[in-house]
């Protein structure tokens, strides 16, 4: 790797070098004596114990009420704090990490204003299960309650958006209280946990006793499935002449693609990735029919409805995906694996509910699998392979002198180096790149699928690109995303974090215009970002120099032929930051889609374009 | 919709209450009734909470109190194999004229009378909700001026206890 441009502070590499390093030697107890408990601060507690974590980033900004912690901050070697430049950046660079690395992510704020911009970041953790620890300030104990300056009850405003969370009440418990955090984050259904400290707490001192008896008598999350289950499931597999595999998050938060590979080519069953799947099954496999749900593919939409058998891998029927619920999938029987028991039968009724890790049932299942061979799939794959032929993903170019968004985010996909990781904010864009870019490997497509938040790309990004720093990170946005968080590129050009952002400039709220176009008569209100050049108004903002502001190349292609040479630039920037400003025309569409809250017979393979399912009534 | 009597054994920690009654208001399940207190160890309180559900609803109401770090233990308390009561406080009105018939009809249901003015009688009663609603009901033309009701408690009958606390409860509590 290059040396960033700007590297007050040890280089990435660095912190990528040392994840192991070796902590130091510390005299080891008398036998038979535990050795005294050191006395620490709060605040130096809170880094103590995020260095027995192996916590090696910190994303955050500081303030009154955390200012203790940021103290003993300064001269920990093994943790390297990120300044961000909001704490919603934080939050999502916690999440990008997160994802991009399978450890836990950690956001660190202040108090009040500090706390509450993490509250984005926080519901998008919780909706999509990623493991992260924000940790907050809070006023002096004594002050809780009174109004104090940068007061706000954080953890009663996060309540229903975290997994968990914790306002500590003494300094003995600090190390206690951020083991169990981890843990409950990372364990389980991952999911954000939050530790509220007052500041009193992090000046006092208390005895640092590591490591802390954890006491989590209400949390024991079932991992093993049921015996009896899983050759139930096995059995109907076995049965099942239109089975599919319906695969989700979960899958990719388990590790369980091998799993999963070995089972779909077992049963032969075709398989289908969610938006949080992406990558968890390699999109060029031949059993692969792509992404269900409202911008799903065609084969893939038509194989849940024609189902007789759907097996749910970490997947929770979201509304997305099912469209018209009583309308979903009507002659399916559903074997449901989970490890929330609060997923099974919450949309839809299992026939055969699993609770526990995907990993751990799928491999069960391909043990209790006595393989009927895959001739009674012969006409089921006819017709799916049949529907796959005649329905791929593609799209149209509209005559408007600039490139369609669909080829440009293609091109990205073909010129990447392997192994890229990619982030999409949310939209046109995000549903583009999950349809235009083969996804090979889990973990390679992060985006914001649950909460569907906006400016999720370039903090997230970031989080991943710092846990990765062997891989080139493409983050693909929106105009109108990017406006949201792009100030977290100050940070990347600072810290030396090279990220590289694709903006598809298509000078609106792309998705939402999309919508007006098809569903409110082309009464366009409030979508126009004015982001285009045109004879009344310039680019505003230029994104260009916006990218320059903030210490990164900017660079720009508007013609077809531009995209693949700028695409090749972009790609050998490994030093600092690049934005590439993609501008695009306004009105291109995300296909297939099915209209919201219609059934999924519905699907439109494009505009007024309703697929002819020629083989209905057949199977 | 049906009612039920859930039994909820929580770690006794600050804001496990706010989380159990925001779990309901957020999912959208009405609770009836509600009522907490500490248990025979003071590491753990038991909430019993009434609520008036569909069959399904009730599962998923379970499984999302199950999810609370803070929650141990959830029963289902079937009204035939518990005992299950509630605390009434009601003032009537009872000049020197119905005194005597709202005492008498006091008598009926067991209730205590614990206050006494010139123109009033306030009773405390205790049974479960049928019971509780009847009793107003008798009450009601002597003229009720003023009533508090507690939430449902409720233990199984039998031998049984629904958990022994000593598993939930760590040394250093």
């Amino acid at each position: 790797m290059s040396t960033p441009v700007k590297a007050p502070k040890p280089g990435p590499q660095a912190v990528k070098a040392q994840p192991a390093r070796p902590k130091a030697p510390r005299p080891a107890p008398p036998l038979g004596a535990p050795a005294a408990a050191p006395v620490l601060t709060g605040a130096q507690a809170v880094v103590r114990a995020l260095e027995e974590l192996d916590v090696e980033a910190v994303f955050g900004i500081p303030g009154g009420a955390i200012l203790p912690a940021y103290d003993p901050l300064l001269d920990s070697e093994q943790v390297r704090h990120i300044l961000v430049r909001h704490e919603q950046g934080a939050g999502h660079a916690a999440q990008g990490y997160a994802l991009a690395t399978g450890k836990v992510g950690v956001c660190m704020a202040t108090s009040g204003p500090g706390a509450t911009n993490l509250v984005t970041p926080l519901a998008d953790a919780h909706m999509d299960s990623v493991p992260i620890v924000a940790i907050t300030g809070q006023v002096a104990s004594a002050a809780i309650g009174t109004d104090a300056f940068q007061e706000a009850d954080i953890c009663g405003i996060t309540m229903p958006i975290t997994k968990h969370s914790y306002l500590v009440t003494s300094v003995e418990e600090i190390p206690r209280v951020l083991a169990e955090a981890f843990y409950v984050a990372a364990s389980g259904r991952p999911g954000p946990v939050l530790v509220d400290i007052p500041k009193d707490i992090l000046s006092t001192t208390g005895s640092f006793v590591w490591p802390p008896k954890m006491d989590l008598p209400g949390y024991r999350p079932t991992t093993q499935p049921h015996g009896k289950q899983i050759r139930e499931a096995a059995a109907l597999i076995a049965e099942s002449k239109r089975p599919v595999l319906y695969v989700g998050g979960g899958v990719v938060k388990s590790g369980a693609h091998a799993e999963l590979l070995a089972l779909a080519e077992l049963t032969g069953a075709p398989v289908i990735t969610t938006l949080m799947a992406r990558g968890a099954f390699p999109d060029s496999h031949p059993q692969h029919l792509g992404m269900p749900g409202m911008h799903g593919t065609v084969p893939a939409v038509h194989a849940l409805q024609k189902s007789d058998l759907l097996v749910a891998l970490g997947a929770r029927f979201d509304d997305r995906v099912t469209g018209k619920l009583s309308s979903f999938a009507p002659d399916a029987k559903v074997v449901h694996v989970d490890i929330d028991p609060a997923e099974i039968g919450k949309n839809r009724e299992a026939d055969v509910p699993i609770v526990g890790d995907c990993k751990a049932a799928i491999a069960a299942m391909i043990e209790a699998y006595g393989d009927p061979g895959k001739e009674r799939l012969k006409v089921w794959w006819e017709t799916l392979d049949d529907l796959k032929a005649r329905y791929p993903l593609g799209y149209t170019d509209i005559d408007d002198g600039l490139p369609a968004p669909q080829y440009v985010i293609e091109r990205l996909g073909e010129l990447a180096p392997a192994d890229t990781i990619w982030t999409t904010g949310v939209g046109q864009h995000q549903m583009w790149a999950s349809q235009f870019i083969s996804y090979e490997k889990p973990g390679t497509f992060l985006n914001s699928g649950g909460l569907g938040t906006m400016g999720f790309a370039v903090p997230a990004a970031m989080g991943a690109k710092l846990g990765r720093m062997d891989r080139t990170v493409w983050a693909i946005d929106g105009d109108g995303c990017f406006q949201m968080t792009n100030q977290e590129l100050a940070t990347c050009s600072i810290e030396g974090i090279p990220i590289k952002v694709a903006v598809i400039n298509n000078g609106n709220l792309g998705m939402v215009r999309q919508w007006q176009t098809l569903f409110y008569e082309k009464r366009y209100s409030n979508t126009d970002l004015s982001t285009h050049h045109s004879e009344a108004s310039p680019r505003v903002p230029d994104f260009v120099k916006l990218a320059e502001a903030l210490g990164c190349v900017g660079l720009r292609a508007e013609r077809d032929e531009e995209v693949d040479a700028i695409i090749e630039q972009a790609n050998a920037i490994n030093d600092r930051p690049v934005v590439v400003d993609f501008t695009v025309g306004p009105d291109a569409m995300v296909w297939p889609m099915v209209p919201a809250g219609v059934s999924n017979d519905e699907i439109l393979y494009a505009r007024d374009v309703r697929p002819n399912f020629d083989d209905e009534g057949q199977i | 919709m049906s009612v039920h009597t859930l039994s909820v054994l929580v770690e006794n920690k600050p804001g496990v209450l706010a989380r159990v009654a925001a779990l309901f208001s957020r999912r959208g399940f009405n609770i009836d009734s509600l009522a907490v207190g500490e248990t025979e160890h003071p590491g753990v309180s038991r909430i019993t909470i009434v609520v008036d559900v569909e069959a399904g609803s009730l599962e998923q109401v379970t499984k999302q109190l199950n999810k609370l770090i803070h929650v141990l233990k959830i029963v289902e308390l079937e009204a035939g194999s518990s005992v299950q009561r509630e605390l009434l406080l009601v003032k009537v009105r009872a000049d020197a004229a119905t005194r005597g018939q709202v005492i008498a009809a006091a008598e009926l249901f067991k209730a205590r009378s614990v206050d006494v003015t010139p123109d009033t009688v306030t009773f405390e009663v205790t049974g479960n909700s049928d019971k509780i609603e009847a009793f107003l009901e008798v009450l009601e033309p002597f003229g009720i001026k003023e009533l508090v009701q507690s939430g449902t408690v409720a233990l199984g009958r039998g031998a049984k206890s629904m958990a022994s606390l000593s598993r939930y409860v760590s040394p250093n509590n």
